[in-house]
């Protein structure tokens, strides 16, 4: 990537993913909507513009666009807090192309999306286990899922009309399902390559929430800054204010912190042959570092904007709830932290700095 | 939606991590050699101009500067390199590091010909020091407020009034500084000063030393009283010194050495908590981790971005105050998740030791090259608030 005719190529896919979003995912539009006739249009525009399955070829039923491409997708989607499973389907589809398996259409989700969870495959090829918080789950159509078997990991497309699905919600109300897996048949199943490992799903997961993320808190910055220069009290816009001016400088920096750290888990994912250690500092210590940034840029955010914010019929709720819940997915930012903590004191203090300075 | 904050994804060119080998190496072999010792470095100032000469034996210093003038014409990524594997081996970079980030710079944009051959070939050797002369007594965060007056006089002008704060002034061969040469106008409270290249052997200037809290020689106040100056040392134009400030600001501000004056505390902190630390020192340190990545990420992107000719101001302010707030709070953080240490182990004592130092330097790291709350403020106007 980089040449002139790449890039020109991205600019064009942000600029039509903004405007597809803008008129049809206004989150405004979205609070003030009476009922949920947005949703179906929103699905169909991204699916018939290929976004939804940008991650697999053509040759799966792909669209077949770039890591780095849908990497953009997703940090313009998360800058309109977009509450469909487009990040789900193309995770999922993304996973499924990883064995070569075939895209079906619709609504795609993932499992297992949460740290510390295991489904099995037995010698019979039917797989079992439990996966929590499953995104979108009662949602989809088909669950994309790895499981563990005697010879290694196994990809897996399955209908979910074949799960047991306990419907929860996360704090955005977007569902988080528990399903159960009693001894399911998959539709389609391949053994997960050798490249693949046991945390790969969950990187790449966590790379995705990072990304959108980084999105949402690109989006609160924008929106505290307007409304500060817009509400006067005391007489002036209370952008004049010293403290606001430096509560939004703080908020700065936290989304800067997020895009730098997010855009350079993408990358890092887009040019890597394999998940290795680089992969694996740059996505745990993004979703580790998005995450904080997003508790400490709502919570400024919120602050800035007043009552008027926390109000159900004000939009800023829809970016900084989801920036709350993404938190949770694919590891939170203490699971991370673990996992990056114990390995670098597990390669001695002597490694840390040749490690961060590999790129 | 677009904010105005964009990082590029840059990697570092392969010529520069060929450059890191051998920066590791030099550094390497100094401190075998018993130059310094990167554990007791921060009791220091860093002043060693042995060390410093054979930097620019190397062509470390100055390293971006055309060839004519003792440069190496090599990239800011390839500098950013040297800069950062200094700041994590804590090496004595004081005689020369203030003229390699901006003095050098700002003499290349304005000082005449004459002075540029002499001096810049000077620092690219590693035999010159440069302070920087801003603060005063009744001016400090802010600038414009300066008085040490500079007064026309045949063949150039006469200083006199007292800057304060001064770094190394104490070693320093040039200082340049910030005059005022006209009264600020109604319209515009930032005319009327001017930048100045000193000679700081110049008679009529006075250097006093001023102890601080961390027990290091490095503050000085420096005293002028008639010094005589010549006019080629007028560096830019008379009056208007606030236009000259652009680009080179957001090198200063985004460098390596904004987050990582105190990151031998977290190589000490990972010797205490050894390989198996428990979950709560793991997670800790974890975060620490993920936090500097993040950092040097940022930090790497607005340097790529400068060295493709953008302008990342806001970036670069916004690495600054992000940056020394983490360095700031790095001790204090450490010394939470070495708590429960075996208060008599042996890389417990190294490890309090380092961070007692560290906790002691502490406050500057927000208050030097501009506070957070100026910083901040230049954040805001970056983002449209003021």
């Amino acid at each position: 990537m980089g040449d002139a005719g790449a890039s020109g190529l991205r600019e064009m896919l942000v600029d039509t993913t903004t405007r597809m979003l803008g008129d049809l995912a206004d989150p405004q539009a979205l609070v003030n909507a009476k009922d949920d006739s947005w949703k179906a249009p929103l699905w169909r525009a991204l699916e018939e513009a290929g976004l939804t399955r940008a991650w697999a070829p053509e040759a799966l039923n792909g669209s077949g666009a770039g890591l780095a491409d849908g990497f953009e997708i997703l940090r313009i989607a998360g800058s309109f807090a977009v509450p469909v499973p487009l990040a789900e389907t193309l995770l999922a589809a993304w996973l499924l192309a990883q064995a070569g398996l075939r895209i079906p259409a619709g609504v795609l989700s993932v499992a297992p999306a949460s740290e510390g969870e295991r489904l099995t495959i037995g010698a019979d090829g039917r797989i079992s286990g439990r996966a929590r918080a499953v995104p979108f789950a009662r949602d989809a159509a088909h669950l994309a899922i790895v499981a563990h078997g005697a010879e290694g990991l196994t990809i897996a497309l399955i209908r979910a009309e074949d799960c047991t699905i306990e419907r929860r919600s996360n704090i955005a109300g977007e569902p988080r399902d528990d399903v159960t897996f009693d001894a399911v048949k998959a539709i389609a199943l391949a053994d997960a390559p050798a490249k693949f490992r046991d945390e790969t799903l969950l990187l790449m997961g966590a790379a995705v929430r990072a990304i959108q993320m980084s999105g949402a808190l690109s989006a609160i910055l924008e929106r505290s800054v307007a409304y500060a220069n817009e509400r006067v009290a005391f007489e002036r816009p209370i952008a004049r204010f010293q403290v606001i001016q430096h509560n939004l400088a703080r908020l700065a920096g936290e989304s800067a912190a997020a895009l730098a750290a997010a855009g350079s888990a993408g990358d890092a994912i887009a040019n890597a042959a394999v998940f290795d250690d680089a992969v694996f500092l740059e996505v745990a210590s993004a979703k580790v570092r998005v995450g904080e940034a997003a508790g400490e840029g709502s919570a400024i955010a919120h602050q800035v904007h007043g009552a008027i914010g926390f109000s159900a019929e004000h939009a800023l709720h829809r970016f900084t709830q989801r920036l709350w819940a993404w938190r949770d997915d694919f590891g939170s930012e203490s699971d991370w932290a673990l996992r990056l903590g114990n390995r670098v004191a597990a390669n001695g203090a002597d490694a840390l700095w040749p490690m961060l300075a590999a790129r | 939606m677009s904010t105005p904050i964009r990082f590029d994804q840059i990697r570092l060119p392969a010529e520069a991590q060929v450059l890191r080998r051998e920066v590791r190496a030099f550094l390497q072999e100094e401190i075998a050699a018993g130059t310094y010792d990167p554990r007791l470095a921060d009791r220091e100032s860093g002043y060693h101009p042995d060390f410093s000469r054979r930097m620019g034996e190397r062509g470390w210093i100055g390293m971006t500067w055309p060839k004519r003038y003792g440069g190496r014409e090599r990239s800011f990524l390839e500098r950013y390199v040297v800069t950062e594997e200094c700041r994590v081996a804590s090496a004595p970079t004081g005689m020369h590091f203030t003229a390699d980030r901006q003095s050098g710079p700002i003499l290349l944009k304005y000082a005449n010909e004459r002075i540029k051959s002499d001096i810049l070939r000077r620092i690219t050797r590693g035999e010159c020091c440069f302070c920087i002369g801003m603060s005063e007594p009744n001016s400090g965060s802010d600038l414009f407020a300066a008085r040490t007056r500079a007064t026309a006089v045949d063949g150039g002008f006469r200083i006199n009034g007292t800057k304060i704060w001064t770094t190394g002034a104490n070693h320093a061969h040039y200082m340049i500084g910030l005059f005022r040469t006209s009264a600020p106008t109604t319209e515009n409270r930032r005319h009327g000063l001017t930048q100045f290249l000193v000679d700081m052997k110049t008679p009529g200037i006075t250097v006093n030393p001023i102890a601080d809290i961390s027990g290091v020689r490095h503050f000085n106040e420096v005293v002028f009283e008639d010094a005589f100056l010549p006019a080629d040392h007028v560096l830019g134009r008379v009056d208007l010194a606030w236009q000259q400030a652009t680009s080179e600001l957001a090198y200063e501000r985004s460098g390596p050495e904004r987050f990582l004056e105190t990151a031998g505390v977290l190589f000490e902190l990972m010797r205490v908590l050894g390989e198996r630390p428990d979950a709560r020192a793991a997670e800790g340190l974890g975060r620490l981790v993920a936090q500097l990545h993040t950092l040097r990420r940022m930090s790497i992107s607005v340097n790529g971005m400068l060295q493709a000719g953008k302008e990342p101001v806001l970036e670069g302010s916004l690495v600054k105050d992000v940056g020394t707030l983490w360095e700031q709070a790095l001790p204090s953080r450490a010394r939470d998740l070495a708590a429960f240490v075996d208060p008599q182990s042996s890389a417990r004592k190294a490890f309090d030791e380092v961070v007692m130092r560290a906790i002691g330097i502490a406050p500057k790291l927000t208050i030097q090259g501009g506070t957070t709350e100026v910083l901040r403020g230049i954040i805001a106007r970056g983002l449209g608030l003021r």
